[in-house]
């Protein structure tokens, strides 16, 4: 089978899902006739009607708590919320009633849910259709984040969270849906959430990332080995739970780490790495951790001068990595 | 009561006799559990409490126009007496107000009065306040997609209207015309600011013609009224024709809760002036009126229900608490 676009493998994931399950049902906003204003879910209103694609008001909190009670009726909802930074207003729906639903009830009652938002920036969209929002969410216990690299993995995963029975985010770089292609598997698959995968192996370094930034990892990673400087890639797939028995094997091998994300520094999934590291890693460490992510600044701003000042991308990764090695 | 009284008032409701007195006996318990838990909060035995004093009437009587066994309800913690409709028992109650192991609500992970019975058909609700009415739109839909027969009501306080979650909840229903009943009790306190403090329009009900259903309002200290406006909105939320926005007028007998001192914000005068509205005793004087309850009958009743009640608090202050190794457990589904 040939090379796909991640947006083709978002949109066959949830295509074959609904297939195979009619508790299966697509809302949000412009998602029906304009098929999502990336076209994610282009043609599937068409192909599965008005009931099963529904083009929801502009009212997050309300679409998520929509979505939240017909989980806890029999549906499998699947969200998508037009751009991460919209996601706000549905937080308070997302954190007291999602995440919080099977504990508070004593197991008697799950959301299985899945909410997908298109996140990050370097598509001049300035400070409102730029960010990373996931550190919000992989803070709540009762919720899973997830964020995809690749066509397989983005499928994969995102069959794995609709038939999980508990509330998953899903996060989509949106810079990566028509520029990241890959094969998927022709028939049915999944991925399991909370594992890790290395992209690639290594010997001196461990670069720790997820979502669109692995590549730029990767990137970094084939110009470091013109230094003769051996990097491994690990790609965390689920920020929420996090695989520190993978990281942690990674760092062994290597005894250095540089943690990556588009996200601001501080409070970030970098921060949590780095304290699993230094708890349980502290023995293989050879060199401080590293963080390699956006400034504290509220998102990026929309000049393509002042984003580029401040998106993090394969340079800043390849400085702070040979720092690294050369420690 | 309205110039129609007695039996042929009753009649004309849809309910017989033994609907009125079942109706009665509900609130009575109701009555009974909430003022017996506030007296155990006093007494430091449970540690929290919302009382429903004064709504019986509105809660019983919209509860008893489902289908108890099939229709779902999304509640508040006020909402007591429609727990008792819906068969939530007394000593259910009480293992939640002690927080007990054996607590179907939540297993002792909320605090009391936070309602949740999946065997019921009551969709759990936390103590943020408006969240539970998209939900109760999102029942709705799922009903509606998966050609259910059923109707889900979701109650709230006039408090809960202010939230932008009761206009998105509402915007969605009305588009989607879901089998969804909206039922407001209107007590014009939300704690300790009144109704004018929340909106310049105090009547609730109007608001419904901004999404496009019918809204009403009645007298939520009269069971009759409330079951019949209840009962149209069921059967239109059940026929297909959409949601309805019903605002029942109640009265606020006693504070917000356990920790909050109503004199603070209200004059004993002002509180005192209301207790005609008393929904008890005046639908105990109604089915007299009507030939089919005496004070005897009321006597005996109160007694059956007093023993009632203090049998389920010592089997709930007895039954065994959660175990602490089990904190940890079901905070993600298998």
């Amino acid at each position: 089978m040939g090379e796909i676009r991640l947006i083709e493998a978002v949109r066959e994931g949830l295509r074959e899902e609904m297939e195979l399950d009619s508790s299966v049902f697509l809302i949000g906003q412009d998602i029906g006739v304009n098929g999502g204003v990336f076209r994610v879910t282009e043609g599937l209103q068409a192909e599965f009607g008005k009931d099963r694609v529904i083009d929801s008001p502009l009212a997050e909190s309300g679409l998520v708590g929509v979505a939240i009670g017909a989980a806890l009726n029999g549906m499998r909802p699947v969200v998508e919320i037009q751009f991460a930074d919209f996601i706000f207003p549905a937080f308070n729906q997302l954190v007291s009633e999602a995440a919080r639903m099977y504990y508070r009830t004593n197991g008697d009652y799950s959301v299985p849910m899945v909410i997908r938002a298109p996140y990050g920036g370097g598509v001049r969209g300035g400070l409102y259709h730029s960010q990373s929002v996931e550190a919000f969410f992989a803070h709540v216990p009762g919720l899973k984040v997830v964020i995809p690299s690749s066509p397989h993995d983005a499928k994969g995963l995102l069959k794995a969270a609709i038939r999980d029975d508990n509330p998953v985010l899903f996060f989509e770089h949106k810079l990566s849906y028509n520029t990241v292609l890959g094969e998927v598997p022709s028939g049915d698959y999944s991925v399991p959430i909370g594992k890790a995968v290395v992209r690639l192996e290594g010997t001196q370094l461990s670069l720790i990332s997820y979502g669109l930034s692995v590549h730029h990892c990767l990137e970094a990673a084939e110009a470091l080995s013109a230094e003769s400087i051996s990097c491994e890639v690990v790609d965390l797939r689920t920020v929420k739970p996090l695989d520190s028995a993978k990281l942690l094997e990674s760092v062994r091998k290597t005894g250095r780490a540089c943690i990556v994300h588009e996200d601001n520094l501080t409070g970030g999934i970098g921060a949590e790495v780095a304290a699993i590291l230094a708890k349980d890693g502290f023995e293989y460490l050879d060199a401080p951790v590293q963080r390699v992510a956006a400034p504290d600044v509220p998102s990026f701003p929309y000049s393509p001068i002042l984003e580029d000042a401040v998106l993090p991308g394969p340079t800043d990764i390849i400085k702070t990595a040979r720092d690294l090695a050369a420690y | 009561m309205p110039a129609k009284d007695g039996i042929d008032r009753l009649l004309d409701s849809g309910l017989d006799a033994a609907d009125a007195q079942g109706m009665y006996r509900n609130m009575l318990l109701a009555r009974s559990i909430s003022e017996k838990s506030w007296l155990l909060t006093r007494q430091g035995r449970v540690l929290f409490s919302m009382p429903c004093d004064g709504q019986e009437a509105a809660d019983v009587a919209s509860a008893s126009a489902l289908d108890v066994v099939g229709d779902f309800i999304v509640p508040y913690a006020r909402s007591l007496g429609a727990m008792l409709v819906k068969g939530m028992t007394p000593l259910e109650i009480m293992l939640n107000m002690f927080g007990k192991a054996a607590d179907p609500n939540s297993g002792g992970r909320q605090m009391p009065m936070h309602w949740g019975h999946k065997k019921l058909g009551i969709i759990s609700m936390g103590s943020s306040i408006g969240t539970t009415l998209p939900r109760a739109s999102g029942v709705a839909l799922a009903s509606k997609l998966q050609g259910q027969d059923t109707v889900t009501m979701v109650y709230f306080g006039e408090g809960a209207a202010s939230q932008g979650d009761f206009h998105e909840a509402l915007a969605f229903a009305g588009v989607h015309r879901l089998p969804v009943v909206f039922l407001c009790n209107n007590n014009g306190w939300a704690t300790s600011v009144p109704v004018n403090l929340q909106t310049a329009e105090p009547q609730i009900s109007k608001r419904a013609a901004g999404y496009g259903f019918p809204g009403v309002t009645v007298d939520g200290s009269d069971p009759l009224a409330v079951h019949q406006a209840v009962t149209k909105a069921v059967e239109r939320a059940r026929l297909g024709e959409g949601p309805t926005l019903v605002e029942t007028k109640t009265i606020r007998m006693m504070p917000h809760s356990s920790s909050d001192d109503h004199l603070r914000y209200r004059s004993q005068e002002e509180l005192d002036a209301e207790k005609h509205l008393d929904p008890l005793p005046r639908f105990r004087d109604f089915l007299i009126s009507a030939g089919i309850f005496d004070d005897e009958s009321d006597q005996t009743l109160r007694e059956s229900v007093n023993q009632e009640v203090e049998d389920a608090i010592a089997s709930a202050d007895a039954a065994r608490s959660p175990d602490p190794d089990t904190a940890l457990n079901g905070v993600y589904a298998p």
